[in-house]
């Protein structure tokens, strides 16, 4: 049966009545808000916007109508599919949104679970500490330089003016080997002396190191320990250079407040020499001064020995012991633990000090 | 050097209102170094009073007797005190410290029911007070020697103040009273009177006793006076006591009280004889071979060709300047005395201080040096003294016998002071300040300075210079930054050591410091074999330990010790590294040449000294035990083993600026390791340490945990890092490939991985091994090694041809080296 030439066929034209339309679409909209879920709105999306939809049905009567009805009707049916689309196309981004919100809240974690699953180590903050000091001197424009921690017995002694009758080249003090003429360095100074030896002046170097003396390990003793020690050699050098550079470093160590106080002493490799103190702001115990080293103007004698006229040049030279630094610097009541190596001591300090 | 305040107000007007304070500030900036400087009277606190004992009781029916005294302190009414001592009595004069007060060491005072009595306050001892070691009972002061109720701080010699200071070794002349009051007179500017400045009997012609002096090196001055007749039961003064005990020397008999005494006063250390004991004249000379000499100490002692003695007929009778003998010491019967004060080398009496390990109070003063224009004062004051107090009848001669040589002038530019020390003093300040510590100086250019008889320490104008520097006041010198001269930072040996001890420290090792010490068994504990190198290390003489005399050729001992110290404190994972030397004693035992100090050495000296200095390359130790990765709520953990030995090898190799292509690890046996996991690291091809599991034995040996694994390499052995060339990175995508190759068990994996990467070519971009497969059903003995071929080209996309044909040419390569086959072909 056709109908095709038939104008008028009320009970075809009914879905493609306006108000079928609009009601279709008011179907759709309200069938999606409801939707719960993504997978709901998609199982209705055949419904509304399948083939067999009231909008599909109807642009299907559009055919049946008489030519001049047709553009109205496939305007108006275009219209109300549009509309369903939209609805369910801004039903389906609001499901997505609550979906990842959903998943963000469901994926919350504790964020504060140890995940130590490789710990850490940790440099000797002796180490690091005379990197430390090292690398001031450095950017001071001075060498860092090293030496054989046994060693000769004339760079470690006689070199530094210090004769063969001198107490502290007894067995007391310092340690002996079934190998003549050699020790193991009672300071570090020894290195300075191999740097006068090979080098002329202008020499700026600073030795840090371990030396050796034969005391009993006890809290503030240690028969291993480091030392840093600084050499200048050149024209014109002064003890207000020296007194300068030990400023400049106590101030570089200890923050700006720092000072050094000055104690006239003996050593043999300087004169005039002194003790220093150092005024630490920071102390446990409250500010302070703190014995930090000795100084002094480099012996001419030892200028001679190492082949350096002492007439042209002049020098200076400090040391301090690094463990005693650390020890007020960073509050360490024990020398024990710097040597022991009881690794919650070094960890402590993980790769600064 | 310990005196009393008192004793120095009497050659030094210090200030009256002189506090602890100021009195250390001036001895510190003069350079002596405060022990302690202690107000005796503030150590006893509250009231101390006289008390004279009206009463006393003796308690019974306790453990010990005990007194129940009333004792009259001034006040309304008596004090009852309850006294555990018995030597006083009633009337005696005591000493009592009333309730409030506090005794040294915090003990305080207060009133309190013991012994079923009332005790207000206590009776002290000379111990209780600080005064003395003495215990035995309570201070019994001299009957009307003062009233009760007054303080008795002054009666029983608590008002004085002790000082205590360190002499530096150059400056003998402060080891006494005439030295430190001349350096206090210059801090206060104050008027100061010399002790030595008396007048003192001349040299005669004859002398009072016969001496002859052998050697004047060794004794350049001598000189003695003879007293007879003294009374030997005669006390030394209460003030003389006082003064020594203060300078805690022990009081013996008024004439050798009277020489610590003036020991102390003028620095002149002196002897008394036994005249009535010595036979024959006196002889001042070496001992001989062989010589022995029975010393005041009571010990028998062999001398030394180098030591000086006096002799008399019998042989020695007193270690010159050191301590006196036996045989002509003072008794307690001497009626006649020789006195003696001389003057030693310094050098020669260090030695035999050193020699016969005597540091006696003279002996200190010796080598530090001693005025040698003092003896005929000393002589002069202690006859002056013993004479006042034991009568006797002085022999007039007096003998002198004086090779000393008078202190030669020192040229000085009168510029060098401000030029060494960088403060301005003018030529008129040096000539002051040096005239001030008892120089003559001329006004001449250059100046010449003469020191004094008792500043042997001056000898060049640097100890001028010092001497400027010091009195004009350390403090004064300004700070003034020297401009730095252009350095060239650290060394590549030391930026090394530190990324390679950052790189194993991010690695999870913590960095210990252990000392080098070891001991001989450590090489069979270590398991090295009879010949093996590392055995022969240099032995100290004067080891701390006689258990540890041995320098370590090897990190290892030491760091295993640190190992197990951490183990006995209950750490169970443990991953640590050490950084440090090692001492490699070469084969030659010689000595080096004598160098000298006036000139530098020659060339050929510094290089025949060097080359007996043993090499000492720096190490680098690790070793790791327990869990590398914990367990934790992850998961389960991982233990360590030989194959992180291994990478921390080349971890450090890498952070050595070691490419990893440069580095092989290869199978190798090598105590301390496990013969079947252990790793030789080569880099280009040398051998540069070991890594892997210890030994079972050793581990056992060692009491260690099982799989204990270790790594060790010579970080000097390593070759320079080179300046690293830039890579250039494809932007074409990567073409992978998996192959699993089945081969031998005991086929190295690393070998294959390099065939293989040999074989594919230079298309090849990496290659991983990501399985390891071991089963029979491969084959007996056989293993599958899986790896991941990465190709990709500089300048295009790969085809699957080209890919396919590198592949099969790089498993053509394995294939034709170690037999092997394609998993599954």
């Amino acid at each position: 049966m056709s109908y095709r030439n038939d104008p008028y066929d009320p009970k075809q034209a009914a879905l493609l009545d306006p108000a079928a339309l609009e009601a279709a679409v008011d179907d759709a909209r309200k069938a999606f808000d409801d939707a719960p879920d993504l997978d709901a709105l998609a199982a209705l999306k055949p419904l509304h916007l399948g083939d067999r939809s009231p909008v599909s049905l109807a642009r299907r009567e559009i055919g049946s109508l008489p030519p001049a009805a047709k553009s109205d009707a496939g305007k108006r049916v275009n219209l109300a599919r549009q509309s369903i689309q939209g609805a369910y196309d801004s039903r389906q981004t609001e499901l997505e949104l609550d979906r990842a919100a959903k998943v963000l809240v469901e994926e919350r974690v504790d964020v504060t679970l140890p995940w130590d699953r490789r710990p850490r180590g940790a440099r000797h903050p002796l180490t690091t500490l005379m990197e430390h000091m090292g690398d001031l001197f450095a950017g001071m424009g001075y060498d860092i330089v090293e030496g054989p921690e046994l060693e000769l017995e004339w760079a470690n002694f006689d070199a530094l003016n210090i004769g063969p009758d001198n107490p502290v080249r007894g067995a007391m003090d310092t340690f002996y080997v079934d190998l003549p003429g050699l020790v193991m360095r009672t300071h570090t100074s020894p290195g300075q002396v191999r740097s006068m030896i090979t080098k002329q002046p202008p020499i700026y170097v600073v030795s840090p190191g371990r030396a050796y003396r034969s005391d009993e390990l006890d809290a503030t003793h240690s028969p291993v320990f480091h030392q840093i020690e600084g050499l200048v050699v050149d024209e014109g050098i002064t003890m207000a250079h020296l007194r300068g550079t030990l400023d400049h470093f106590a101030k570089a160590m200890f923050g700006p407040d720092a000072r050094t106080r000055w104690r006239p002493h003996y050593f043999p490799f300087t004169e005039p020499s002194a003790e220093f103190d150092v005024w630490f702001a920071q102390h446990r115990d409250g500010p302070r001064w703190v014995e930090w080293g000795g100084c002094g103007m480099v012996n001419p004698r030892v200028l001679t020995a190492c082949g350096i006229d002492p007439d042209r040049y002049s020098g200076f030279a400090f040391g301090m012991g690094v463990e005693r630094t650390l020890m007020f610097r960073n509050g360490v009541s024990d020398m024990r633990d710097m040597v022991e190596g009881d690794v919650r001591f070094t960890t402590n300090f993980g790769m600064e000090v | 050097m310990k005196t009393t305040l008192s004793w120095l107000r009497e050659f030094v007007e210090l200030p009256a209102d002189l506090t602890p304070a100021q009195l250390d500030a001036a001895l510190t900036d003069l350079g002596m170094e405060v022990e302690s400087i202690v107000d005796q009277a503030a150590t006893v606190k509250g009231d101390l009073v006289v008390g004279r004992v009206l009463t006393i009781e003796e308690l019974t029916g306790f453990k010990k007797p005990i007194r129940f005294t009333t004792v009259d302190v001034g006040r309304d009414a008596p004090q009852e005190i309850i006294c555990g001592a018995r030597n006083f009595a009633e009337g005696d004069l005591v000493v009592v410290i009333l309730p409030g007060g506090e005794l040294p060491g915090g003990f305080k005072i207060g009133a309190r029911k013991t012994y079923g009595r009332n005790s207000n306050g206590m009776i002290c001892s000379a111990a209780e007070l600080g005064l003395s070691g003495d215990h035995s009972g309570i201070i019994v002061l001299p009957a009307g020697s003062a009233e009760p109720g007054t303080d008795a701080r002054p009666t029983v010699g608590l008002d004085d103040v002790l000082v205590e200071v360190e002499i530096t070794p150059d400056r003998g002349y402060e080891m006494s009273l005439r030295g430190m009051a001349r350096e206090l007179s210059y801090a206060f500017s104050a008027a100061y009177t010399d002790p030595a400045a008396v007048p003192f009997a001349a040299p005669t012609a004859e002398s009072p006793y016969p001496v002859t002096v052998e050697d004047t090196v060794g004794c350049d001055r001598f000189s003695a006076r003879v007293v007879r007749g003294i009374d030997p039961t005669a006390p030394s003064p209460a003030w003389m006591q006082k003064r020594l005990v203060a300078a805690g020397i022990r009081t013996i008999s008024l004439p050798v009280d009277i020489t610590n005494y003036l020991m102390l006063e003028l620095g002149q250390p002196m002897h008394v004889f036994d005249l009535n004991r010595l036979s024959g004249g006196l002889v001042v000379r070496r001992a001989r071979p062989g010589e022995k000499l029975t010393t005041l100490d009571g010990v028998a002692r062999l001398l030394d060709a180098e030591d000086m003695v006096i002799c008399d007929d019998t042989g020695p009778i007193s270690l010159a300047a050191v301590m006196g003998g036996e045989t002509s010491e003072w008794q307690p019967e001497t009626v006649d005395v020789l006195l003696e004060a001389a003057h030693w080398d310094p050098v020669m009496v260090g030695r035999t201080a050193r020699r016969h390990k005597l540091f006696s109070e003279a002996a200190k003063r010796w080598e530090r040096g001693v005025d040698p224009q003092l003896t005929l004062v000393a002589l002069a004051r202690a006859v002056e003294i013993l004479t006042e107090h034991a009568g006797g009848t002085v022999d007039e001669r007096v003998l002198d016998i004086d090779h000393v040589v008078a202190p030669s002038a020192i040229a000085l530019d009168a510029e060098l002071p401000a030029q060494r020390i960088g403060l301005a003093y003018s030529a008129a300040d040096v000539v002051k300040l040096l005239s001030q510590v008892g120089c003559q100086v001329s006004e001449t250019v250059p100046l010449e300075v003469t020191p004094p008889s008792w500043r042997p320490d001056l000898l060049t104008p640097i100890d001028l210079v010092e001497e400027v520097a010091r009195l004009g006041g350390y403090n004064d010198i300004p700070s003034i930054l020297p401009p730095a001269r252009g350095g060239s930072g650290i060394t590549p040996a030391q930026r090394r050591r530190r990324t390679v001890g950052r790189a194993l420290a991010e690695n999870g090792y913590v960095e210990v410091l252990s000392y080098p010490f070891v001991a001989p068994g450590a090489a069979d504990l270590l398991g090295y074999p009879e010949d093996d190198p590392r055995r022969s290390a240099v032995r100290l003489t004067n080891p701390l330990s006689e258990q540890e005399p041995l320098l370590r050729t090897s990190l290892l001992p030491t760091l295993l010790g640190t190992l197990k110290r951490n183990l006995g404190r209950g750490h169970r994972d443990l991953a640590i590294f050490e950084t440090g030397l090692v001492f490699l004693p070469g084969l030659a035992v010689t000595a080096p040449p004598a160098m000298g100090v006036d000139r530098r050495p020659s060339e050929d000296e510094w290089r025949a000294a060097n080359e007996i200095v043993p090499a000492q390359p720096w190490h680098l130790a690790a070793a790791v035990t327990g869990d590398i990765a914990p367990a934790g709520w992850w998961g389960a953990g991982r233990e360590a083993s030989w194959a992180d030995a291994i990478e921390a090898a080349r971890v450090a190799l890498s952070a050595a600026g070691i490419t990893p292509d440069r580095v092989t690890v290869s199978a190798a046996e090598l105590a301390p390791w496990h013969p079947g996991r252990c790793a030789a690291i080569a880099v280009d091809g040398t051998v540069v340490g070991h890594a892997g599991e210890l030994h079972p034995a050793v581990v056992s040996a060692w009491e260690l945990p099982k799989r204990t694994s270790v790594m060790e390499l010579d970080l000097d052995a390593l070759p320079a890092a080179p300046v690293t060339q830039a890579k250039k990175i494809s932007s074409f995508p990567p073409a992978l490939i998996d192959v699993a190759l089945v081969v031998d068990r005991d086929t190295p994996a690393a070998e294959v991985a390099a065939v293989l990467a040999e074989g594919a070519g230079e298309l090849l971009e990496s290659v991983s091994l990501f399985d390891l497969y071991e089963s029979d059903q491969l084959g007996e003995g056989k293993k599958s090694l899986a790896y991941k071929l990465t190709f990709r080209a500089a300048d295009r996309t790969l085809t699957s041809e080209e890919t396919l044909t590198a592949r099969d040419a790089a498993v053509a390569a394995v294939a034709g080296r170690f037999g092997a086959t394609l998993r599954g072909a």
